[in-house]
């Protein structure tokens, strides 16, 4: 187990190292620099900027530096905002998308487990058919076309009521949470039950729910001691690249709903060309993700006995 | 055993007509398209695709609207087909009418009225002098009012002695007004109203008619486009828009995966007929790309690729997909080919002397080609599905430039009060998608019968 968990860390910080060079190769291939946008007026003060974010060094010392200041979690000062860092940018607004991100796939995963098993055991009848319907809704309308509907439904809800239901944008309250949280989880919860919905149709067919039905084992105890349990693993397996999907489609849920997370500074510092940013948040939102994979991975490994995952090297 | 006789060595009469195949023989493609034809949801996806397609080629020769063309006068019009419009002066010269002193008065509005022809440029209202008041009120709402409530906006007071009437230039719209004037006795609305119900009509200034039809002149009156998706914040057509759209997001859709899956087939089919070394080093190569955060460097390669804010940099995303997207098809196909090369058929080729490119092209390719085709339904879905994301979050294709996802960007802003310049982009890009999806699963039902049901 700790041969397997130190194998999954490192092939994680080799991943992350590779993601780390790789943007700061992609940010020095752009064309011009840093200061054009303005801010270096003479000559002098533009020496002085260069010095201040040590960009007179020649490229293999600024990468080197970059490393190291990055190995130590430094990810250096905003171009655009003054003397703000990098770092509490993400200390200030990831906590608020980490929060919305988990909180999606909290309803996904659940969502996905229970409307799967429904349409599983409802087999071509009309909860499968109504779930389906909903599936393939949920597949192929953008996230940001769902954020937009539900603004406009609950606006109009709002509007015809007189009432307040759910506010509709902003940030502070449990009740900010409702929409935006739906709305990025919703494509996943789909794919979800896509998922389970077919895994558990292949469970039921198996050699051990026969011999349990004929022991006498209740359809209860059959559904959740042995149905649920092996049709859940396919959908933990998918759950590493789902919160990777669901951390990036924040970017979107983030801009429609004006919740003040991470994504959002994403966003908004690629339009601002803050580089130091841009960088700084590649490199934590992929580690971010790599981290998550990886503990996606051990969790299945802890849940499904039947993997040793000592041996397992390519158990993906 | 038995005894054997001379007529046991006879030769055996021919049974060449047991053998006769009694049906035509399938090849692979005829077979899976028998099995295509018969899933209804996928020949409809078909379908809905085919359309697709002549909706972006011939969109442009059937729709002859300008997708670029403003005329502000008609920003953010919802659906209309063949609204008529009034040409009026460029510049409204109305000057308020004063009554004569020696006019019988009364003891009410009276005789409330509309002047010339009401149009949504200004609708003047003229009324009877009213004994004793110091000046009118005037009301107006597009509902009905009940009394003296409900009488909707209070659009102004008249108070110079004498005026007796009034125009009303603000936003008029193209549906019916109630007007409510009221006499003002000692800075008191009185209940003597008058009121009258108007509809105004289209107007249309000169020169932006002249824009429309040569030779338009004032009082004429002139058919406006249709619009049957409405019109833009900037007053442009927004169906022409989502064809010019369509061109782009649909060639994004298909040219990005048509050339990554290429790479990949070529990358992949190398690294799998070779194997040993050479394979693991591509294997290799091929997970590091896998695990770059997707959207984070489709970002990056753009800002990269010198695309700044506000540019459309659709080369440079097609060339990202391209360069970020092939690693999961060369996987596939490595996998596929690796499957294949221990088939008995390759072996007895490559025993009957077969060279590595014929076996690759004869044998190899053309037998994963079924799993290609059905990984490139899918991608294509996807692809769309990226290009609308980055799009809307303005980091695609931006406005001016049409597509799906910046027609959407373009859209939300004023989603709340004009809805359908964001939802029928945004219904385009999820029939779309889901087209394509449908047609994905029922190729895969039809070409790989194995995986049936499977995800």
């Amino acid at each position: 187990m700790i041969r397997y968990l130190l194998k999954q860390v490192t092939s994680g910080l080799i991943t992350v190292y590779f993601i780390a060079t790789a943007t700061f190769f992609a940010m020095h291939a752009v064309p011009g620099d840093p200061l054009m946008g303005g801010k270096a007026t003479t000559p002098e003060i533009r020496a002085n900027l260069q010095r201040k974010y040590g960009l007179d060094r020649p490229v293999l010392e600024q990468y080197t530096t970059f490393l190291s200041n990055m190995a130590r979690g430094d990810f250096g000062i905003s171009f655009t905002q003054h003397n703000r860092s990098v770092n509490d940018i993400i200390r200030e607004h990831f906590p608020i998308s980490a929060v919305l991100g988990l909180l999606a796939i909290a309803v996904a995963a659940t969502g996905g487990v229970m409307l799967g098993s429904i349409t599983a055991i409802f087999r071509n009848r009309l909860p499968d058919r109504a779930i389906m319907v909903l599936v393939i809704f949920g597949v192929s309308v953008p996230s940001f076309v769902v954020a937009a509907l539900m603004q406009l439904g609950i606006t109009e809800l709002n509007r015809l009521t007189g009432l307040s239901i759910l506010p509709v944008g902003g940030w502070g309250e449990a009740g900010h949470l409702v929409l935006p949280a739906l709305a990025l989880g919703l494509s996943t919860l789909a794919f979800l039950t896509r998922l389970m919905r077919s895994s558990m149709l292949e469970v039921t067919g198996a050699d051990y729910i026969r011999t349990a039905r004929a022991k006498g084992v209740s359809p209860t105890g059959i559904f959740f001691g042995h149905q649920l349990r092996n049709a859940v693993l396919p959908v933990i397996t998918v759950l590493g690249p789902a919160i990777a999907a669901i951390t990036t489609g924040g970017f979107v849920v983030e801009q429609v709903f004006a919740i003040p997370g991470l994504g959002r500074y994403f966003v908004q510092a690629v339009h601002q060309l803050d580089y130091t940013v841009i960088m700084g948040l590649t490199v934590f939102y992929g580690a971010y993700l790599v981290f998550m994979v990886i503990l996606v991975d051990i969790a299945y490994g802890l849940i499904d006995p039947r993997i040793r995952v000592g041996k397992a090297g390519g158990s993906r | 055993m038995n005894e054997l006789k001379p007529s046991d060595f006879e030769r055996a009469p021919s049974r060449q007509a047991l053998h006769r195949i009694s049906r035509p023989s399938l090849s692979y493609w005829q077979d899976a398209w028998l099995r295509l034809r018969r899933n209804r949801q996928a020949i409809f996806s078909l379908g809905i695709v085919m359309a697709l397609v002549f909706f972006t080629l011939a969109g442009p020769w059937l729709w002859r609207q300008d997708p670029s063309t403003q005329l502000l006068e008609e920003a953010s019009l919802g659906p209309t087909l063949g609204r008529k419009a009034v040409v009026v002066e460029e510049l409204d010269s109305w000057s308020p009418e004063f009554a004569d002193a020696r006019a019988t008065a009364w003891d009410r509005v009276q005789d409330l009225r509309v002047i010339g022809e009401p149009t949504t440029e200004g609708i003047t209202l003229q009324w009877g002098p009213v004994e004793g008041a110091e000046g009118y009120a005037i009301y107006r709402t597009d509902r009905k009012p009940r009394g003296l409530n409900r009488l909707g906006l209070p659009l102004a007071e008249v108070k110079k002695p004498g005026q007796l009437s009034f125009r009303d230039r603000m936003n008029v719209e193209p549906r019916s007004y109630t007007y409510t004037v009221l006499p003002i006795f000692k800075g008191l609305e009185a209940e003597v109203y008058g009121r009258v119900k108007v509809a105004p009509r289209i107007a249309l200034k000169l020169a932006a008619a002249q824009r429309l039809k040569a030779g338009a002149r004032v009082g004429d009156t002139i058919v406006l486009p249709a619009h049957p998706f409405g019109t833009d914040s900037l007053g442009r057509d927004l169906l022409s828009r989502i064809i010019a759209g369509a061109r782009i997001s649909l060639s994004i859709g298909l040219l990005a995966p048509l050339l990554y899956m290429l790479l990949g087939v070529l990358i992949g089919g190398f690294a799998g007929y070779s194997g040993g070394r050479i394979d693991l080093a591509i294997v290799r190569g091929i997970d590091l790309v896998v695990a770059l955060p997707f959207l984070l460097f489709m970002i990056l390669f753009r800002i990269a690729f010198g695309v700044g804010p506000g540019e459309s940099g659709v080369h440079a995303m097609v060339v990202a997909m391209v360069a970020l997207s092939w690693p999961s098809s060369a996987r596939l196909v490595r996998g596929q080919v690796m499957q294949l090369r221990e088939a008995e058929y390759v072996q007895a080729a490559r025993l009957l002397g077969a060279r590595t490119g014929y076996l690759l092209l004869r044998h190899l390719i053309p037998n994963t080609m079924g799993v290609i085709l059905v990984y490139l339904t899918f991608a294509i879905p996807s692809t769309i599905f990226t290009e609308a994301f980055l799009s809307f979050i303005g980091m695609g294709v931006v406005p001016p430039t049409p597509s799906w996802g910046s027609l959407c960007n373009d859209g939300i802003q004023s989603f709340l009060s004009h809805p359908h310049e964001f939802i029928f982009p945004a219904i385009f890009i999820s029939v779309t998608v889901l087209a394509f999806n449908l047609l994905g699963d029922g190729l895969r039902d039809a070409l790989d019968p194995k995986q049936r049901g499977s995800s």
